[in-house]
């Protein structure tokens, strides 16, 4: 059983908050763009359906924006409280990364937010496009920032010890770090992926409904256009990743692969339950020799089991094998969703007047959460697997905790949190989902009367 | 050289750390202060458009916090940690406040009229805790921490003196001061009256905070006091900067001069922000940490320095002028 030390609260509690805020962000990454896209397409084109979509998703947006902005703030002072003596010794590298995501990239965001939701009648066209752009462009540069900072804790580079203090040595070591260049990537990537179905599962509950007929064709159109365009790129870079993960940290790819002992050829396990006492799964299923082919693309080689590791640096088992599964699953199935999704466009199954076949749109519509449990999925592999290290082979979890922090302090500040989040996040999401219940054109959102029209008009046709 | 260059640097940073701590004063000072009004005020239709007048910049406002914490983080690693462990619950107690207000605000005008009680409560409320808790930890920080070999040593209640309590409150006092200057700015009729009424009433209440929290700091002799007696002149300048804001806010009052009563405000807050900075510069801590023994290495200090610091903060300082300068005037009805 878990006995509740300052550090497991501490991790706790860091990756509560991290799972909720990093929902927030890898949404609002993409939607900035969507947003981008659909003011850019209304300037071009005047059709009054961008301007509309485009009001309805920033009415999303703003709630996923505050919600990710405000649990963000949360991630900037936790170095400090929970993790002092990481910030002090890791301050001179880390420090700088997370500085230069606030200069560039929060307060960009944050600043031109205001203007993207109230700037419409006070700005000139071109500067409230500019605006989005921006906002748009903020986030991604945060998402650069933030990988920048939390590859040099996966795979530190480019830097000195000077007592017990990390030194940078090169800048230009730490922000080429090969690792960054396919986390990075693969990161924003995900992002994109994430909207694309969100937009695109609305756009077929729409179509589910008979609601909103253009509308909701442009949304199936453009979310699963881009995520069919996306995701062969996302699958290649998924795969480097796993090969960055093979090289740098083989603790890590052990446990995502749930290997015990050396195999040669090696198995692909499929399910597996581990018993870390006698350090074997206690049961598995498995496909012969396709565990060689995936990491190395022969049918023999040699692959390493977690014994390899000292059992003093081996993470938890369960969380990256599993994690790892659910976010290549979710992977798969955005695969298969987006590519029927442009067989039936291009059999003209989407052309105006037309419905594409109910099984499908059903299940887009159900693939709305896909990419969320992509990425925590995908977080939660990379961070817990890195355990029991917070900069990997450098610098123990266990030894960057805060020194004066006591149990009931930080249990205190992680109730906080609970407790704040459990109001605040299904609040936000219940806000989202009305947004969407009501759909695009429909003005006043605390207008009592026009949601009551609008609700008559979904039920007869809804549940 | 390399030193001279480094020491300038540590200057550098430290100076662009005290700028973010204005910007965040003055900026979210007047929108938590504006909330708290919000809190006052009973009024519906008062409150929308109070709310009305921050909408379109708090979110920017309050990142301010996020580049203090970051600089602090970036330049000065051992202050960041030693802050932030010595004011650890503060700090929860600031984030979650901070965290409930700014959904509330986008949640009130989102729920149903029957449970928007509880997005007001906790707009309000947030804002006022999270001004207190800000106030109380620089009566904390004055009155000094317990720091042993770079690590904080005290316990985690250590914060919470009555001198911190008070301190406090006095915030609780300015920072409405600041919102209730910046509704007179941006609002028109009844509001505006009604704010003119809570300027005055907040103006000396903030003239007694300030009067006690010296006096107290002379007589309990708290760790500044050393610095006063010996250059009592340092205090002249914040001295003058104080008369005038109160006298111009006054002023604006009387008059009512929509325009200045803002800035007034500011200045007063100034002034008590050299003042502040005069009584600690170069210590951290008075008598434990220097500003350039907090400093993170050359090599950080110049990554920062010439990319964040030379190239995008002025970038940042121009466009929140912009967003000001769009948003500048009476608020408006957001479908003007």
């Amino acid at each position: 059983m878990l006995e509740l030390d300052p550090v497991i609260l501490s991790r706790i509690q860091f990756a509560f908050t991290i799972t909720f805020h990093v929902i927030f962000p890898s949404f609002t990454i993409g939607l900035a763009a969507w947003l981008t896209t659909l003011e850019g397409l209304s300037m071009a084109t005047g059709r009054p359906v961008y301007r509309r979509l485009f009001d309805f998703w920033l009415k999303i947006f703003v709630v996923a924006f505050v919600m990710g902005v405000v649990s963000g703030i949360v991630m900037a002072f936790q170095f400090g409280t929970n993790w002092s003596e990481l910030a002090a010794r890791t301050g001179p590298i880390q420090g700088p990364l997370l500085a230069y995501e606030s200069f560039t990239a929060f307060l960009l965001e944050a600043t031109f937010f205001g203007v993207m939701l109230f700037g419409r009648h006070r700005v000139p066209p071109w500067f409230y496009f500019v605006s989005c752009l921006m906002v748009a462009f903020g986030t991604s540069l945060s998402t650069f920032w933030i990988l920048a900072n939390n590859s040099w804790m996966q795979v530190p580079v480019g830097y000195a010890l000077e007592g017990q203090q990390f030194v940078p040595t090169s800048w230009s070591a730490i922000l080429t770090n090969e690792v960054l260049w396919v986390r990075f990537p693969h990161m924003l990537l995900a992002a994109y992926l994430t909207t694309a179905f969100c937009v695109a599962a609305v756009g077929a509950w729409y179509a589910l409904r008979r609601l909103y007929a253009e509308d909701s064709r442009v949304m199936l159109r453009m979310g699963l256009g881009l995520a069919a365009l996306l995701i062969p790129f996302q699958l290649v870079i998924g795969h480097l990743n796993g090969e960055y993960v093979e090289k740098h940290q083989p603790s890590k790819f052990t446990a995502i692969e749930g290997r015990w002992e050396t195999e040669q050829p090696a198995r692909l396990l499929l399910l597996a339950w581990p018993d870390e006492a006698a350090e074997r799964n206690s049961f598995e299923i498995g496909v012969p020799v396709l565990g060689s082919f995936f990491d190395s693309l022969t049918f023999d080689s040699r692959e390493p089991g977690i014994r390899t590791v000292a059992a003093d640096e081996r993470p938890p088992f369960l969380i990256p094998f599993y994690g790892f599964r659910a976010m290549v699953g979710m992977g798969l199935v955005m695969l298969f969703i987006s590519w029927t999704g442009s067989v039936l466009v291009r059999r003209r199954r989407m052309d105006a007047g037309k419905l594409p076949p109910k099984w499908f749109l059903w299940a887009t519509a159900l693939s709305f959460p896909s990419g969320f449990i992509a990425v925590v999925a995908g977080w939660f592999t990379a961070e817990v697997g890195r355990q029991p290290w917070v900069v990997f082979g450098a610098l123990r979890t266990a030894d960057a905790v805060t020194p004066s922090l006591g149990t009931a302090t930080a249990l205190t500040s992680l109730l906080i949190y609970i407790g704040l989040y459990s109001i605040i996040f299904p609040a936000g999401t219940y806000y989202i989902h009305r947004t969407i219940q009501r759909g695009p054109g429909n003005e006043t959102e605390a207008d009592e009367s026009t949601a009551v029209k609008v609700h008559r008009r979904v039920l007869p046709l809804g549940q | 050289m390399e030193t001279i260059w480094q020491f300038d640097l540590v200057h550098f940073w430290a100076a662009a750390l005290a700028f973010s701590i204005l910007m965040y004063v003055l900026l979210d000072g007047f929108d938590l202060g504006v909330g708290m009004l919000f809190g006052i005020s009973g009024d519906a239709g008062l409150r929308d458009r109070m709310l009305r007048t921050i909408a379109p910049v708090w979110d920017g406002n309050e990142t301010w916090l996020v580049v203090i914490g970051t600089v602090l983080f970036g330049a000065f690693p051992a202050v960041y940690a030693i802050f932030l462990s010595a004011f650890y619950l503060p700090v929860a107690f600031l984030l979650g406040a901070l965290i409930l207000r700014g959904v509330s605000m986008e949640f009130r005008g989102r729920s149903s009229v029957r449970r928007r009680w509880f997005w007001n409560l906790g707009f309000s409320g947030g804002s006022f805790a999270a001004a207190f808790v800000q106030g109380a930890a620089v009566g904390a920080l004055v009155k000094g921490i317990d720091v042993e070999s770079g690590q904080y040593v005290g316990g985690p209640w250590d914060w919470l003196s009555p001198f911190a309590v008070f301190c406090g409150l006095g915030l609780v006092a300015g920072y409405a001061l600041l919102g209730a200057s910046w509704l007179v700015m941006k609002t028109r009729d009844d509001l505006r009256e009604w704010s003119y009424h809570w300027l005055l009433r907040l103006l000396a209440v903030s003239i007694v905070f300030i009067a006690i929290s010296f006096v107290w700091t002379l007589l309990a002799r708290l760790n500044i006091t050393d610095r006063w007696f010996q250059a009592p002149m340092l205090l002249i300048v914040p001295t003058l900067l104080l008369i005038a804001g109160v006298g111009g806010l006054l002023w604006s009052w009387r008059q009512r001069l929509d325009r200045l009563a803002y800035p007034m405000a500011a200045l007063i807050f100034f002034a008590a922000f050299i003042a502040f900075l005069l009584s600690f510069w170069p210590w951290v801590l008075p008598g434990d940490l220097r500003f350039d023994q907090a400093a993170a290495p050359p090599k950080s200090l110049e990554f920062l320095f010439y990319g964040a610091g030379m190239i995008v903060l002025p970038i940042v300082v121009l466009y929140t002028v912009g967003v000001y300068w769009i948003f500048r005037g009476k608020s408006r009805p957001l479908d003007e």
